[in-house]
């Protein structure tokens, strides 16, 4: 059989027919980022809400009979998991990637759209059985969001009978659904660019998602072999990561499991992960500086190699969260030599951002004011992880509030800012309408001072020695009775924030009938997705052509152009400077 | 361009249409190929993984090793055969030889779900002979590893069942020629990681 480039191949667009195929069985890579961005949106609320639980325990201990101890741990477990993988990783990958790389690469579909409707539909199942452990005998299970063995299957922790294995088996679920879709995304980058879409044409939002999903497709089969091994532990009775344990003064079946093995699974896992979250958060807010900044992106080599870097360098530091479990003093020094390490990369990243706003031509308007807002918490969050990844200060640190504040900052408020900023910079593409910016400018300030009155504090009453994962404080005398009136104060800031987030849900819906209508490209940026011939783009995108691609995609402010962009379709020879290179092999 | 040249290259500086006026993929092959590619490096991981841990929980002294049937030889030749017709039916497939294609790669299936039905006579010799699953560490690790790489297996046999019935259905079967290629590499590959499972599993 010949082989044709996808690009060329004549394909069926598997037009929708009725408003099922439309909208809910669709195989539109737009629908379909509408949907996985609709339910993570959705299931994050309730990761949102179970955290103004948790801080309603903190800040005022003794005053909600509700919050028992055992409601505290499910609250705190849910709301990790959920955030973490149901709401960034299905947002960023499963939102984000499959709105963008399509059209950023210039393609009519992801290259197998029934596997991208596969995708969602499992997505959809693993939340559907997540949530259903809210309604099991025992509830969500409470082992914290690492589920570390034995406690998290040993009776006395909650929801160790049915909600643990909810857990498993939603995870289970999860990972089938993103390996779908992450074989989607690399392969529709790698095979179906547009003419002319070289690798390094690519805007680093698809740069960013790309690395994330190749990460995630390596990462997630660690959880998955932790999760399956940790389902026979509970379910069948073997002993992979149960040791011999006593419950209630009676010696269980298990003997001789490793929980330290859990742990580097787990890890191998969780930490790759933290950058499945950030990569596309630094590809997306590079996007959005540099159009807001009427400025190419400072280094943009630098930034590809910089992801590929980081996404390389996450493999092998995942036992810095393992130092209080204790290691061969080697181990340790190799994990915070790679941790540090990680760190020139990040620093370049971070670098390059404040030198693309260097003397641009700033449009302070929501979307790039979350955008900066990014760059602070993200150096704050960064600092505060070069901390932590020494194992001598790990040690006294890793079980106080230091660690809560430092990894909120850094893969928590960093990432949720990127993608308000990058919810905001897209709202006009997917709806066809402007959102209103006065409503953007409250919900920003709101979000970002209030956060930092969340988690600036966090970092003191880590110092003081405040234990993390403590339902009540009990007799702990070191720490001094103002450290309760500051949590108080944490709480009152943090459910602040939680329901100013209705501003964004209000303007959101508001502006889908009341906005202004937005035009192909309101904000004159040049990547592709802009350049569609209808806003919203219909179904295939491109109309009867598939645009060329003549440049990269950040020729902003380039001398002696009419205009302070040039689109990437636009021809060489309509800018004066350049000879047009056609070169064909 | 090469991939090298498209790595190293500064975007900044050049302009017009790169690559001519054909798209260019990253790699020429087809889409799903690719993907298949992907796929398996994601399956190697996954082993690889079960692997390690099978390696670090054998250390920790409880561990019995598990009497390996001998039906585990027979099993093996039967997945080499399966590799083999699905390699000459794919050859058939290229020579453009229509009935030998379809009786070659409907044997290679059946083969395969020969072999199959092998483990699992292994792992009922195993139970009467009171290898439990949670008896042993050793038995547990057996149990899973031979069990997933059949899941994996199933997966193949169901776009073999779907390209059989194709080829049943119609007379078209060069339509069916990448499947029959990415089953053929599909095959190639699970024996590759049955072998390396067994040499595991039989010397430890």
């Amino acid at each position: 059989m010949a082989y044709v480039p996808f690009a060329d191949q004549v394909h069926e667009l598997h037009d929708p027919h009725s408003f099922v195929t439309k909208y809910i069985w669709s195989q539109d890579h737009k629908v379909i980022a509408i949907q996985y961005g609709g339910t993570a949106i959705l299931v994050g609320l309730v990761a949102l809400v179970l955290s103004g639980i948790m801080r309603l325990q903190l800040g005022f201990p003794d005053t909600f009979s509700l919050i028992d101890p055992a409601f505290y741990y499910q609250a705190v477990t849910m709301h990790g998991m959920i955030m973490v993988i149901y709401l960034l990783t299905a947002l960023f990958l499963g939102g984000f990637g499959n709105y963008l790389i399509p059209l950023m690469c210039g393609a009519r579909d992801m290259v197998f759209p029934f596997l991208n409707m596969l995708s969602f539909w499992f997505y959809l199942l693993s939340v559907i059985i997540l949530m259903s452990s809210f309604f099991v005998t025992g509830g969500p299970t409470g082992a914290g969001w690492t589920l570390y063995p034995p406690q998290a299957i040993t009776a006395g922790t909650p929801g160790s009978d049915m909600g643990i294995l909810l857990m498993l088996v939603s995870l289970g679920v999860f990972i089938v659904a993103f390996t779908m879709g992450g074989l989607n995304y690399v392969t529709t980058i790698l095979q179906a660019r547009t003419r002319g879409m070289t690798l390094m044409r690519l805007p680093l939002s698809v740069w960013g998602i790309f690395v994330a999903t190749v990460l995630g497709l390596f990462a997630f089969p660690a959880l998955l072999v932790s999760a399956i091994m940790m389902t026979f532990d509970l379910t069948l009775g073997t002993s992979f990561f149960m040791p011999a344990v006593m419950q209630a003064g009676e010696q269980l079946e298990y003997n001789g499991g490793s929980p330290i093995l859990f742990q580097h699974l787990f890890w191998f896992f969780g930490h790759p992960e933290v950058y499945i979250v950030a990569l596309p958060a630094f590809g997306l807010v590079s996007d959005v500086l540099s159009c807001h900044a009427r400025k190419n992106i400072f280094g943009y080599r630098m930034m590809v190699w910089a992801i590929i870097a980081i996404g390389g360098l996450s493999f092998i530091v995942w036992a810095h969260h393992m130092y209080v479990s204790g290691m061969n003093p080697y181990f340790g020094f190799f994990f915070a030599t790679t941790t540090l390490i990680i760190a020139i990369p990040t620093a370049l990243k971070v670098y390059n951002w404040v030198l693309t706003l260097w003397e641009g031509n700033i449009r302070l308007n929501t979307p790039m004011l979350f955008a900066i807002g990014f760059i602070f918490t993200f150096i704050h969050g960064g600092l505060t992880g070069l901390f932590l990844g020494n194992v001598v200060i790990d040690l006294p640190l890793s079980d106080t509030y230091f660690v809560v504040a430092h990894f909120h900052m850094v893969m928590g408020v960093s990432p949720i800012l990127v993608l308000f900023a990058a919810l905001y910079h897209w709202y006009p593409k997917v709806t066809g309408r402007m959102f209103n910016e006065t409503l953007g400018k409250i919900h920003f300030w709101c979000t970002f001072l209030g956060t930092y009155a969340i988690y600036l504090p966090m970092h003191y009453l880590g110092f003081l020695g405040v234990p993390r994962r403590y339902y009540a404080m009990g007799n702990t005398d070191f720490i001094p009775a103002s450290a309760q009136a500051l949590n108080a104060n944490i709480t009152i800031a943090a459910l602040f924030v939680g329901v100013i987030q209705i501003l964004f849900f209000i303007n959101i819906f508001w502006s889908l009938r009341n906005g202004d209508k937005a035009g192909p490209n309101p904000w004159g940026a040049t990547s592709l997705e802009w350049q569609t011939p209808d806003t919203p783009p219909k179904h295939g995108n491109w109309g009867k052509e598939l645009p060329g691609v003549y440049r990269w995609a950040y020729d902003y402010s380039v001398p002696g152009s009419e205009e302070d962009f040039i689109p990437q379709n636009v021809p060489a020879t309509q800018s004066p400077s350049v000879e047009e290179e056609n070169e064909s092999e | 361009m090469s991939m090298y040249k498209q790595v190293t290259n500064k975007p900044w500086e050049t302009q017009g249409l790169l690559g001519g006026l054909d798209p260019r993929p990253s790699f020429a092959m087809p889409s799903e190929k690719l993907a298949l590619f992907f796929f398996m490096a994601v399956v190697c991981v996954l082993f690889s993984l079960f692997t390690v841990t099978y390696y670090l929980r054998m250390e920790l002294g409880d561990w019995i090793p598990v009497n390996k049937p001998g039906l585990l030889w027979l099993n093996t030749g039967l997945l080499v055969l399966s590799s083999v017709f699905f390699q000459f039916s794919r050859a058939a497939s290229k020579a453009g030889s229509l009935a030998r294609t379809r009786t070659l790669f409907l044997v290679g299936g059946m083969l395969a779900l020969a072999f199959i039905a092998g483990q699992v006579m292994a792992w009922q010799q195993l139970s009467t002979q009171g290898y439990f699953l949670a008896s042993n560490p050793a038995n547990a690790f057996f149990y899973l590893m031979t069990g997933l790489h059949i899941a994996h297996l199933l997966g193949g046999l169901w776009v073999w069942s779907r390209a059989v019935l194709a080829m049943l259905r119609t007379e078209d079967i060069p339509q069916q020629a990448l499947r029959i290629e990415l089953c053929t590499l599909y095959w190639h590959f699970l024996l590759l990681i049955w072998i390396a499972l067994f040499a595991m599993l039989a010397n430890t």
